[in-house]
């Protein structure tokens, strides 16, 4: 019984975004990365074109973290708190980018100034060839003032510089136009906010190639599947002609894994969970890995063991 | 697939050319024969309604509304796993409806144990217990005697249905003999064993799982067996790997709902392991299948750190879109409060309750948490669509009669609501208002440091 295999006729493709610029192109950087780009759903390489893989990035931040889980603390080791050595262990582990989150720039985390953080972008930047992502601390003002900072300082690196909200772009978009980077533009798991930003972006003459989505990642557990419903959504209005949901996905799935109960405390918690550090790691790799069938493009990972076994399962579906 | 309104009336009298003569009779109930027919395509009439539709067109309409995934059942009673029936390739179209069971494979000449504490395996999470489905027993041995033991030691040590993986029809019989008539999965037939093992499940009403390394092999297979009498089919494609098992479940799906083909309109089962480097490994595989189509998933490995993540992804595969689940609104007693202790507010999301109860009792501190009826929605989300507001808390005060309960009037509310302090003052005349922490995880230390 001769069976037809059924395919979608997907009449467009998602954007490909360029990170990082090498040294002809103004930038510093040994390899660039293009991500996006999908002409079909995940993987379903007989349907479409998917002409680049989804990356894993290392995140590192630029301090010493104190409220990190145990289970990352002894997986890291002693390169915590020197973001560069840091991040070319995350890169010889196989990540093929860095996301630097510049916590220490928050006032009650250090309240490091804009130099120092412009001065941890450099340190980096000379550690390791691959591009950089550069986020701020997370509170609207400092983030602007450490954002303009980094952007200047890395001009022409093609960083992306995140994230971009709908009550706080201009400043970043801004800083990004001027020192040619990209920007992640972030909104809280919805599709037409995650347009409305874009829109918002683009009229400030960012065109579309320089901006990728944050959907605003829920962990496993903790919301995942609005996130994962929502990237499935956002992907098949891109693929159906939908221009502004054009854009590749930048998920932070080791930041919200390893910030719930499963991933960081090890007593007090029921027996059923487990042997403490297995499930941690499983809770971050179960997150990436259903982010990455919902369409992830840059996976933001914190676990070195994570880092190597998603490299590794990107390959498998890449080939 | 179900037929489009239109569809429908090509079959009724009215739609027919010429029409029959009792086109838009209306004895029906309805007006004319299509407006018959669009009630019919929303599942709102009965076919039976109508007396003059053909038999031929009957058989066809009844057809058309079978399932595209045929829901297939295996064990009984407590223990019934039921799985199938799906009608959408995405959670947000709909819903998934039944999600996929966990097996936990062991071969007859292992040493059996380890099957009954994974079997009484089970995890809470918001309020659900999870766990896995099933045990699958493999004819390893070659021995249809060993094989008949080993089901019979499994039979004694869970009531959990069982899947028999054996490719020798007489080592089938022999462990169906014993099995118990739970009506387990027969896994599987072949182009070469499928006569065997389609009577065998015919006899003993036990679903039969069937391979094929081909889609056209697979869905000649199942044609000749649904023709032997055998309905409850679970399919194996033969893919294993994380790619080849994604593209073909994927395909798989697609042909049943987009193409309607009843051939492959089955529930999948996959091996995860087949192929994985290592018990996680195996578990990022079997990630994908969550996600992506599994209707049964035989994994080699069971540890409680690697299944609870993997029953919680279900968890959120699974759940409808819809309706998030939720829990009754209230005045929820944590520990053993006294009329001194605290009372804090927050939604009725499941997952907001659950996280925040188990902080208040992480903490020591016993305390009352009031939960208001956000429609299932988080405390932020809530807030935005104005169901948890001044108003709704208060009257939640009111209606749970929490004054009754304790002595002092001090509520205290999620941190980041802490914008309704100046309205709730109004609104509760009396009552101090205290801003709580914005996340659960902080509950601790302001139980203990800042509540007073």
């Amino acid at each position: 019984m001769p069976v037809e295999i059924p395919k979608e006729a997907w009449t467009s493709r998602v954007l490909e975004v360029t990170l990082g610029a090498t040294p002809a192109e103004g930038g510093t950087r040994g390899r660039k990365v293009v991500v996006g780009g999908e002409g079909t759903l995940p993987f379903l390489h007989y349907e479409g074109p998917i002409p680049h893989r989804p990356v894993v990035a290392v995140e590192v931040l630029d301090r010493r973290p104190d409220d990190w889980s145990p289970i990352l603390q002894s997986a890291w080791g002693d390169v915590l708190g020197d973001p560069a050595a840091w991040a070319a262990k995350g890169v010889a582990l196989g990540a093929g980018l860095v996301t630097l989150r510049l916590e220490g720039c928050h006032p009650d985390k250090g309240g490091r100034s804009p130099a120092a953080a412009a001065d941890t972008v450099k340190a980096v930047l000379k550690a390791v060839d691959v591009p950089l992502i550069v986020l701020g601390p997370g509170q609207a003002e400092v983030d602007n003032d450490v954002l303009v900072a980094v952007a200047e300082a890395g001009a022409g690196e093609r960083l992306a510089l995140g994230v971009c909200e709908d009550k706080n772009y201009r400043t970043i978009v801004a800083a990004a136009l001027a020192n040619k980077h990209v920007v992640i533009a972030s909104s809280p798991i919805d599709v037409n906010l995650a347009k409305q930003l874009n829109i918002l972006i683009s009229d400030m003459g960012l065109s579309l190639e320089n901006i990728l989505i944050d959907p605003t990642t829920g962990a496993l557990g903790y919301g995942l599947e609005y996130t994962y419903s929502v990237m499935e959504r956002l992907r098949i209005a891109a693929l159906t002609g939908d221009r502004m949901t054009q854009l590749p996905f930048f998920c932070t799935a080791g930041f919200e894994s390893w910030r719930q109960k499963e991933s960081k405390v090890a007593v007090g918690v029921p027996e059923t969970w487990g042997d403490f550090g297995e499930r941690a790691v499983a809770w971050e790799l179960a997150t990436a890995t259903a982010l990455l069938m919902a369409g992830a493009d840059i996976l933001v990972l914190r676990h070195p063991e994570s880092i190597q076994r998603m490299v590794k399962v990107i390959d498998r579906l890449m080939a | 697939m179900a037929l489009s309104g239109l569809e429908i009336y090509k079959l009724l009298p009215g739609g027919l050319k010429p029409p029959h003569p009792k086109a838009n009779c209306k004895e029906c109930g309805y007006p004319t024969c299509l407006a018959f027919a669009m009630k019919l395509a929303a599942k709102q009439a009965d076919l039976s309604a109508c007396q003059y539709v053909s038999a031929e067109a009957r058989a066809a309409l009844s057809a058309a509304a079978a399932p595209p995934v045929r829901l297939v059942t295996l064990g009984a009673g407590e223990f019934k796993f039921e799985v199938g029936n799906e009608t959408v390739m995405f959670r947000h179209e709909k819903t998934f409806f039944h999600f996929p069971g966990f097996f936990l494979r062991v071969r007859d000449t292992d040493d059996l144990a380890a099957v009954g504490p994974a079997m009484a395996y089970s995890v809470e999470r918001v309020g659900m217990h999870l766990g896995l489905s099933g045990v699958a027993v493999e004819n390893a041995s070659g021995s249809a005697a060993t094989f008949a033991a080993a089901v019979k030691q499994i039979r004694g040590l869970t009531p959990k249905p069982l899947i028999l993986i054996c490719s020798d029809p007489a080592a089938c019989q022999a462990a169906l003999a014993v099995e118990g008539g739970q009506r387990p999965l027969l896994y599987a037939a072949t182009a070469a064993n499928w006569q065997e093992m389609a009577a065998l499940a015919k006899e003993s009403g036990a679903a039969l799982a069937v391979r094929s390394d081909t889609l056209d092999g697979l869905a000649e297979l199942t044609d000749k067996i649904k023709g032997a009498g055998v309905e409850d089919m679970v399919l194996d494609p033969g893919a294993r790997g994380m790619l080849e098992g994604l593209q073909t479940l994927t395909n798989l799906r697609r042909l049943a709902l987009k193409k309607n083909l009843r051939a492959l309109g089955y529930p999948v089962i996959t091996f995860p392991g087949e192929g994985a480097a290592d018990a996680l490994d195996e578990a990022i595989v079997a990630a994908e299948h969550v996600a992506k189509y599994a209707g049964i998933i035989v994994m080699d490995h069971f540890s409680p750190a690697l299944a609870y993540p993997l029953l919680t992804l279900r968890l959120n595969i699974y759940t409808d879109p819809q309706k998030p689940i939720q829990v009754s609104p209230g005045l929820y007693e944590i520990g053993t409060p006294t009329p001194n202790s605290p009372v804090m507010v927050t939604t009725n999301f499941s997952l907001t309750y659950f996280t925040v109860a188990g902080e208040i009792e992480g903490s020591g501190v016993p305390g009352y948490l009031l939960i208001a009826d956000s429609e299932g929605m988080s405390v932020l989300t809530a807030w935005a669509a104005g169901k948890f507001d001044a108003e709704k808390i208060a009257k939640t005060v009111k209606q749970f009669d929490v004054e009754s309960k304790i002595a002092h009037h001090k509520l205290v509310i999620p941190g980041y609501v802490a914008s309704l302090l100046g309205e709730l003052e109004d609104e509760m005349q009396g009552w101090e208002i205290l801003v709580g922490p914005r996340e659960a995880v902080d509950i601790t230390n302001y139980l203990k440091n800042v509540w007073r």
